[in-house]
């Protein structure tokens, strides 16, 4: 089987599950005849239809709504944000109505938003954000953010599937970057369950999305210059957190790295740290650190942005203050 | 007179002398708004409603307003554990638009549309388990007041940022034309909603896709303590209709008929295909925001004006007695009705247990069906089951729908 690219992948989980589920049909700004900002849903207005694939106009507040209300009566919608920093607009109808619907009134609410995310594209401060870390901390929703074309097509089965609303982040840096041989069958990425991208024993790096290959690289440059073995863990699902796999990467390592893409205080980074403090605190052999982007919006320019967001060479110093502690 | 008042010349000299907010109906956009031109009162749907039908109006705006004093005990014996929120002299818009709709229709109320899920099958035991905060209450005390739902019966629970439900029934809707189903959708709005984002998308969308939608805007005077002047610049809530390419239709919020009528005909254009319809259905909020304001901001006077000469169930006794030749002993068989059903309620709802605090850790996701609790919370791992629905749930009283 050819590869297909982390792009290619989101598209091929979303024409398999309109295929499979006629109650799947997917909304949002310019994804029908345009096939979307980044074409990932080119070609679904001509296999599927207008009714099931649905142009709206500029309104994040009823796409998201409108998600919901079908999703109350049985529908599946898969909805995109444009950029995933137009989900800010979304805010209110997403905390206070998508999240709490099953909780407060027995609504479900199974839809899936979605939307390219993330920086290293120059997209400047309103087409670069990582703004994960609002849904996390709410109650209700789950977020997934994929680093593999794999895992992209795999967790959008499992988010479409899923019977709460799940917020899928796209990593736009690894659109077309990436590739690789979808596996056979009825691929599935279970949510909630992080995957070992890499096995060490030296120290543990864990992060999500495109940091993940930077997490990669810096493993390479210390495994050929310092002879260190790093681990690096992919989250995959930051709502929920996979616990597990992460105490177990702790108590094998005794160092740990946690690194994002996403800005520094009130980032996940802090509550993965709070809570291998509370469980693994015993385990470990030198302070938890972060390696983040800096607590500014993002800047367009070259020089600027790559001064911002985190870079290999960032990961290999602090992989190396680790090592040494 | 060019144009038909809303209920005829029964209406004159109860509601216009009030405030001038007692307005009958007047077309402002589109083709369909001609409908409300000069119609004959054998033509208006309400001609349609038998007298039973007739008298079941009264029973709900009755047992709207009597379940609400009786709310309004409780709260004073601090048995209404939170807020306490009345819809006195506005029972007839709630009434008389969800008695528009077919039971397989669903709507979604505002807080003062007590009277509309009535009429769709919320029972007073429930509504009284909700505010006293009971573990067997429809969101197992998790929720407010009149905060909630059953698709079942046709209601969609409300939540308190304005305007986000026009985008939820936007896709109630999408759902019913996307399935072919013969289904409308009727969502409340209040004045001060009409100025929220979520008011506009919502209403916008669904007008582009021309889904079976009717958004109703309950022009009540204030938001809060903000009357309509510093809400909005627009003469009157039914013009924002004409920048939406939709109808709108502006009736007597206080006439329970004029109220059927507009409500029925906008539900029949969305049935067959006409799309939204924008209703602005003038009354006036007699009580508070909530039970707790004193209502400092209105004019003095204003209440009192209303309450003597516009009130809705007393407007609507001179229809019975004058039209449907009710009795006095025909309406006081109604009244003790919903006084017993309202002290049967009560006793029970006096009864129900609270919620065991671990039963606040269940349902937030359908999987996991618990949360665990923190670990410096005691206390037992059960709690009840996530699927598991409070007794008396899904309750539909046919015999009460008042239409078919």
């Amino acid at each position: 089987m050819a590869e297909i690219t982390y792009l290619e992948a989101i598209r091929e989980a979303l024409v398999e599950e309109m295929d499979r589920d006629e109650n799947v049909f997917c909304m949002g700004e310019d994804i029908g005849a345009y096939g979307g900002a980044f074409k990932v849903t080119d070609g679904l207005l001509k296999r599927f239809g207008e009714s099931r694939v649905i142009d709206t106009p500029i309104s994040e507040i009823a796409i998201v709504g409108a998600a919901a209300g079908a999703g109350h009566m049985g529908m599946r919608p898969v909805v995109e944000m444009q950029f995933i920093d137009f989900i800010a607009n979304a805010y209110d109808i997403l905390t206070n109505y998508v999240a709490t619907a099953r909780y407060r009134a027995f609504l479900p609410c199974p839809m899936v938003v979605r939307g390219p995310s993330g920086g290293y594209v120059r997209g400047g401060p309103f087409h670069s954000q990582n703004p994960e870390a609002g849904f996390i901390h709410t109650p209700g929703l789950k977020v997934v953010y994929p680093s593999t074309a794999e895992d992209a097509k795999g967790l959008m089965k499992a988010a479409i599937r899923d019977d709460d609303c799940v917020l899928f982040f796209e990593h736009k840096y690894l659109y077309r970057r990436i590739k690789a041989e979808m596996p056979a069958g009825d691929h599935v990425v279970p949510i909630g369950k992080a995957r070992l991208a890499r096995e060490g024993t030296d120290v543990s790096i864990i992060t999500y999305a495109a940091t993940v290959w930077k997490a990669l690289e810096a493993a390479e440059a210390v495994e050929k210059e310092d002879g260190l073995s790093v681990e690096v863990l992919d989250l995959r699902s930051l709502a929920p957190l996979d616990d597990d796999a992460i105490f177990a990467t702790v108590k094998k390592t005794n160092r740990v790295l946690v690194l994002h893409e996403d800005t520094r205080t009130g980032g996940i980074a802090g509550e993965i740290t709070a809570r291998i403090n509370e469980s693994c605190f015993e385990w470990l052999d030198a302070p938890v650190l972060r390696v983040t982007a800096h607590d500014i919006p993002l800047p367009y320019a070259p020089q600027l942005e790559d001064f911002v967001l985190p870079q290999t060479s960032d990961i290999v110093r602090a992989v190396r203050r680790l090592a040494a502690y | 007179m060019a144009k038909k008042k809303g209920i005829g010349s029964r209406e004159s000299g109860i509601g216009n002398g009030a405030t001038g907010n007692g307005r009958s109906s007047t077309a402002t956009s589109a083709p369909a708004a001609d409908s409300r031109l000069p119609t004959p009162d054998s033509r208006r749907p309400s001609a349609g409603l038998t007298r039973d039908q007739k008298l079941d109006l009264y029973y709900w705006m009755r047992l709207t307003r009597s379940l609400e004093e009786r709310l309004v005990a409780l709260y004073r014996q601090t048995k209404v554990v939170g807020g306490l929120f009345r819809s006195l002299g506005q029972e007839a818009d709630a009434v008389g638009s969800a008695f528009a709709l077919e039971r397989r229709d669903i709507l979604s109320p505002l807080i003062r549309n007590l009277g509309a899920m009535l009429v769709k099958g919320a029972t007073p035991l429930e509504i009284l388990r909700q505010y006293m905060a009971k573990g067997d209450s429809p969101t197992r005390g998790r929720e407010l007041n009149i905060h909630f739902g059953d698709t079942d019966r046709g209601f969609i629970g409300q939540i308190s940022p304005l305007g986000d439900m026009v985008p939820v029934m936007a896709g109630v809707t999408l759902t019913f034309r996307m399935r072919r189903e013969d289904r409308v959708g009727l969502v409340y709005v209040g004045d001060g909603a009409t100025s929220t984002g979520a008011f506009h998308e919502g209403i916008n969308f669904a007008a582009v896709q021309r889904l079976p939608l009717v958004v109703i805007v309950e022009n009540n005077g204030y938001a809060y303590s903000t009357p309509i002047e510093k809400q909005t610049a627009a003469r009157q809530f039914v013009d924002k209709a004409v920048g939406y390419g939709i109808p709108g239709v502006k009736a007597d919020g206080n006439d329970v008929l004029a109220v059927y009528d507009v409500t029925k005909e906008a539900v029949d254009r969305a049935r067959a295909g006409g799309g939204v319809t924008l209703i602005e259905l003038t009354t006036y909020r007699r009580k508070g925001h909530a039970e707790h304001d004193n209502q400092s901001y209105v004019p003095a006077g204003e209440i009192d004006r209303w309450a003597a000469e516009n009130d809705p169930i007393d407007r609507y006794l001179v229809v019975m007695r004058e039209e449907l030749g009710a009795t006095d002993a025909e309406i006081a068989a109604i009244d003790a009705r919903v006084a017993a059903e309202v002290d049967a309620a009560t006793d029970a709802a006096e009864q129900s247990p609270f919620p065991q605090p671990l039963d606040a850790l269940v349902g937030i996701y359908a999987d996991p069906p618990a949360e665990r609790p923190l670990w410096f919370r005691e206390g037992s791992d059960r709690a009840v089951d996530v699927n598991e629905r409070p007794e008396g749930w899904g309750t539909w009283q046919s015999s009460r729908t008042g239409n078919a």
